[in-house]
């Protein structure tokens, strides 16, 4: 056990530098001249030589690689060619917006996704399957910018047209010292996040559901005796968690590394809107931390994830 | 005073294509304390009766009466039937692998049931459980109480089954097909398991099956079914000894285990009726080999006999038996021109590891064997012996870790790519499961072709023309050329199969259970199949089987399998009067054959109720 785990995390590990090392050359060979964007328009031939042996630009890429992945390593991501500032403690300070949006819409989606899922399983082919696989339809085809469009329009504009204030319209207040407040600020967001994805939960349920029901020891947990609540419940939801787990994973890591779209709609100062702008701004060390961090969380999640395996299934241990 | 008692019970199940009458007008009542066979192929409504009484079927529709401890429990509301079933009504089904949970523990499945019924302290309950699973027969049952199902063996989880099935003590046991997926030898034992605690705990049984030898050893009454309908009804003995409906005849005419070995068997011809339509006379009659006229047209009344048997016939007396009047055909010996040799055939799975170097399995233990044209050699074995896993080597789809195999005199190890390609043709496979091994958007005339396409040797009209002629050779009708494999039935399929493997007239085909997916009457069909080609084109076969009485019947000589090696070689009738291994002499006494046929005595028949034109 503890050997396979050595494994996965050395194999992680590996896929973090080839990554660091493909983005990093990415950069270096795209056109654009990072010292014209430190120094700005009006910057002297001087002062770019000036500015490129200061952030080591005239060393050879290996060389510049190299200093880049031995400072990585303690956590020193380098400066902001914008402002100066470190790019990890940048980034550091935008986790606590998008955690928070993913952390709640994790649980919206999963607590909308999974009962639909079940309910449409087990009626196959009646009315409220056909109402989930509506939800699912709609879910899956909406935009989250529309979704996130209607609802401030809805929650947000016509309210405060009318003189109240039933939802702000965006950003992001932290958890303390008022929990209530972070949460009223985040309810759109959370809600938009999660009805598009809940809508993949529920197909995802649905399907896997379908399957378990069908199973020889489905029909033995009848025999038994159990209470259609506890068939479903506890012997069916049991066999469906896995594949679940999987696809868990997956999203919430895909989504610490920045949750763009959302960010953007509702002003929520993330990861993803740090992404936005260092994109736009050509901010390569920002950039580059960026999607380290992205990639970091995906080898994490996965880690995780195949832990929970051997948690939730017997016959893997 | 009956512990349960059917009245005309009829479950009836939509589906997409129309509605299934799964069963018609069924009665019966079980005595306190007996064990109630409920006997029928595939199709015949026997494993539907009983979890439609138990309300395990949603969308069927159940009409009649079933009256269980002074309540009819078709009336009953779902949370009445819910607290009778597993507490006064306990199941075994039929799959043990995959009827226990595979995510929660053996002993917490069955205290969940004890708490599902009972109010009683944890503790007590896994007291309750651990004692139950030591009587079943489960060795330290306190450490394996916390055991995954994966972590028992088939014939362990089926009596975690009979455990949980017994431990909140249910006056009335079904067993559904208790021991169909398991091994010869370990049927025994569960079935004698079942027999002890019914006795012990004075539990009624109901016993559904298709296994007509196992039923005749144990039961006290036994119910024959057939498309939906109880054709027969009555005591075990004289039931077994002169069944008085054609279809109860038929089918212990179609076991190899009533016959001389060699004889030609008596099949019932045709196949079982869709459940879809209602025939306006008997069922059973298109495939009946005592029709009358009048069984086409009339429904069958009810006869009943003197000795307690029922029927559903217009006969009155029994019909004749088909399988006394054949006579084994004698068979050419085997010439004495080897096919195949085979000398210490090693196989060992896993011996590569990079940190384990010789921790591999082995599976082939030194294995040599010889067969001489014309010959049928019977490989026979547990499940987990290696067989197929031997026949494979055989053909070439496994390589061997050592040893030697030589087709028609030539080394296989020693052969280049090309010469292997061609060798290839000189050994066919037939599978077990027809339903899996054909690719189901081929069409069977391309499946059937298929070897004359991979070895370039006839291709348009004449490839359609042969592959035609192979398709009537084993009794498919020819112009079935285009069409799908799901178009066909089990015995159809595997019709298919063996068409396929004497395309290029093989030195050898490998049969690896070709019938144990087939109902009895329709493995019948296909063993005549299989002898009849032999004979007419000379073939050498390798028939690899758990079934003793099939092999017996098929097989010149047999060669009994044990972890690996064969630890027994001996002509049929040898091998069968004395078996000298110990291995032999389990499994030969673990089947149970039907006991022979005499004539009903003193048999007469009391009463007939003509049913109602309707």
């Amino acid at each position: 056990m503890i050997r396979y785990l050595l494994g996965r995390v050395a194999f992680g590990a590996l896929i973090l530098l080839t990554l660091s090392m493909f983005v990093f050359f990415l950069f270096f060979v795209a056109p654009g001249d990072p010292a014209r964007m430190v120094a700005g328009d009006k910057a002297t031939e001087t002062q770019l030589i000036q500015i490129r042996t200061n952030l080591g630009l005239d060393r050879p890429i290996h060389e510049q690689y190299l200093s880049f992945l031995g400072k990585a390593v303690t956590g020193d991501l380098g400066f902001s060619y914008r402002n100066q500032q470190p790019v990890a403690k940048l980034i550091f300070n935008r986790l606590p917006a998008t955690l928070s949006l993913v952390v709640g819409g994790v649980l919206v989606w999963l607590a909308v996704g999974i009962p639909i899922g079940i309910m449409s399983a087990r009626h196959p082919g009646g009315v409220r399957d056909r109402l989930g696989q509506g939800f699912i339809l709609i879910g899956l085809s909406f935009p989250t910018f529309v979704l996130g469009m209607m609802s401030l329009y809805l929650f947000y504009f016509l309210p405060r047209q009318s003189g109240f204030m039933l939802f702000p319209a965006g950003g992001f207040k932290p958890f303390l010292p008022n929990p209530a407040i972070w949460a009223w600020h985040l309810i759109l967001p959370w809600t938009t996040l999660a009805l598009t994805t809940a809508a993949v939960y529920a197909r995802l349920t649905r399907g896997q559901m379908l399957e378990v029901m069908g199973e020889d020891y489905i029909r033995t947990a009848r025999a038994k005796g159990l209470s259609e609540r506890k068939v479903v419940w506890k012997h069916g939801m049991r066999a469906t968690l896995t594949p679940l787990a999987t696809q868990l994973g997956a999203d919430i890591a895909l989504l610490l590394g920045g949750a763009i779209v959302i960010e953007q709609v509702y002003g929520l100062q993330g990861v993803g809107a740090l992404a936005v702008q260092a994109v736009a701004n050509q901010d390569r060390p920002i950039i580059i931390g960026v999607v380290l961090l992205g990639g970091l969380f995906i080898v994490v999640a996965n880690i995780i994830v195949d832990i929970a395996y051997v948690l939730l299934d017997p016959r893997v241990r | 005073m009956a512990v349960l008692e059917a009245r005309h019970l009829s479950v009836d199940i939509p589906t997409e294509d129309g509605v299934i009458h799964a069963v018609r007008d069924v009665s019966f009542a079980l005595e306190a304390g007996e064990l109630f066979g409920i006997a029928g192929e595939s199709g015949s409504g026997k494993s539907v009766l009983t979890q439609a009484i138990l309300g395990l079927l949603p969308n069927a529709i159940v009409s009649g009466e079933v009256l269980f401890e002074g309540r009819n429990l078709l009336g009953l509301k779902p949370a009445e039937l819910q607290s009778i079933r597993g507490s006064r009504i306990g199941m075994i089904f039929q799959d043990p692998m995959s009827s226990l949970h595979p995510y929660y523990t053996v002993g917490s499945q069955i205290t969940e049931m004890i708490h599902a019924h009972e109010k009683v302290e944890k503790p007590v309950a896994r007291r309750r459980a651990v004692d139950l699973l030591a009587r079943v027969g489960i060795a330290e049952a306190d450490r394996r109480f916390d055991s995954f199902p994966h972590q028992f063996s088939g014939g362990m989880r089926q009596r975690v089954m009979i455990a949980m099935a017994l431990v909140l003590n249910p006056p009335l046991v079904i067993a559904d097909e208790p021991t169909t997926a398991l091994d010869v030898t370990v049927q025994a034992q569960i079935v004698a398991l079942l027999d002890e605690m019914r006795r012990e705990l004075g539990t009624t049984v109901v016993m559904i099956t298709h296994d007509l030898g196992l039923l005749s050893s144990i039961a006290d009454h036994v119910m024959v079914m057939y498309a939906g309908r109880r054709m027969e009804l009555g005591p075990s003995a004289p039931l077994f000894a002169a069944p008085a409906h054609p279809y109860t005849a038929g089918l212990l005419a179609s076991s190899p285990a009533n016959y001389e070995a060699g004889a030609e068997l008596v099949p019932i011809p045709g196949r079982p009726p869709s459940l879809l339509e209602t025939p306006a006379g008997c069922v059973f009659a298109p495939r009946c080999a005592s029709a009358l006229p009048r069984c086409t047209s009339e429904a069958p009344p009810l006869r009943v006999f003197s000795d307690g048997l029922q029927s559903l016939c217009w006969l009155e007396g029994p019909p004749a038996d088909a399988a006394a009047s054949v006579a084994a055909v004698a068979k050419a010996p085997a010439a004495d021109e080897t096919v195949v040799k085979a000398e210490g055939v090693r196989l060992t799975y896993g011996a590569g590891s990079l940190f384990n170097p010789g921790a591999g399995f082995e599976v082939l233990k030194g294995i040599d064997l010889e067969l001489r044209r014309g010959e049928t050699l019977g490989l026979v074995g547990e499940s987990g012996c290696g067989k197929s896993t031997f026949a494979r080597v055989l053909a070439g789809l496994i390589p061997m870790t050592s040893g030697k195999v030589a087709l028609l005199g030539r080394d296989l190890g020693s052969l280049d790519p090309r010469a292997w390609q061609a060798m290839r043709r000189e050994v066919q496979l037939v599978f077990q499961n027809p339903f899996g091994a054909l690719n189901p958007r081929r069409r069977v005339g391309a499946i059937i072709g298929d070897p004359f396409r991979i070895h370039g040797l006839a291709a348009g009209a004449e490839r359609k023309r042969e592959v035609q002629r192979l398709m009537e050779l084993v009794g498919l009708n020819p112009e079935h050329y285009n069409r799908f494999p799901s178009e066909f039935s089990g015995g159809q399929r595997q019709r298919i199969g063996i068409a396929r493997a004497l395309a290029l007239n093989p030195a050898l085909i490998i049969y690896d259970e070709p019938v144990s997916a087939l109902d009895v009457s329709i493995q019948a069909q296909v063993l005549n199949l299989m002898r009849s080609l032999q004979r007419d084109l000379d073939l050498t076969y390798l028939f690899i089987s758990h079934d003793l009485a099939v092999v017996r019947h098929v097989c010149d000589r047999i060669a009994v399998m044990q972890a690996g090696q064969i630890v027994e070689l001996a002509d049929a009738e040898t091998l069968y009067r004395t078996p000298q291994h110990p291995y032999t002499q389990t499994l030969l006494a673990a089947s149970v054959a039907t006991p022979p046929r005499h004539p009903a005595a003193g048999r007469t028949l009391v009463a007939s109720h003509v049913p109602e034109a309707a």
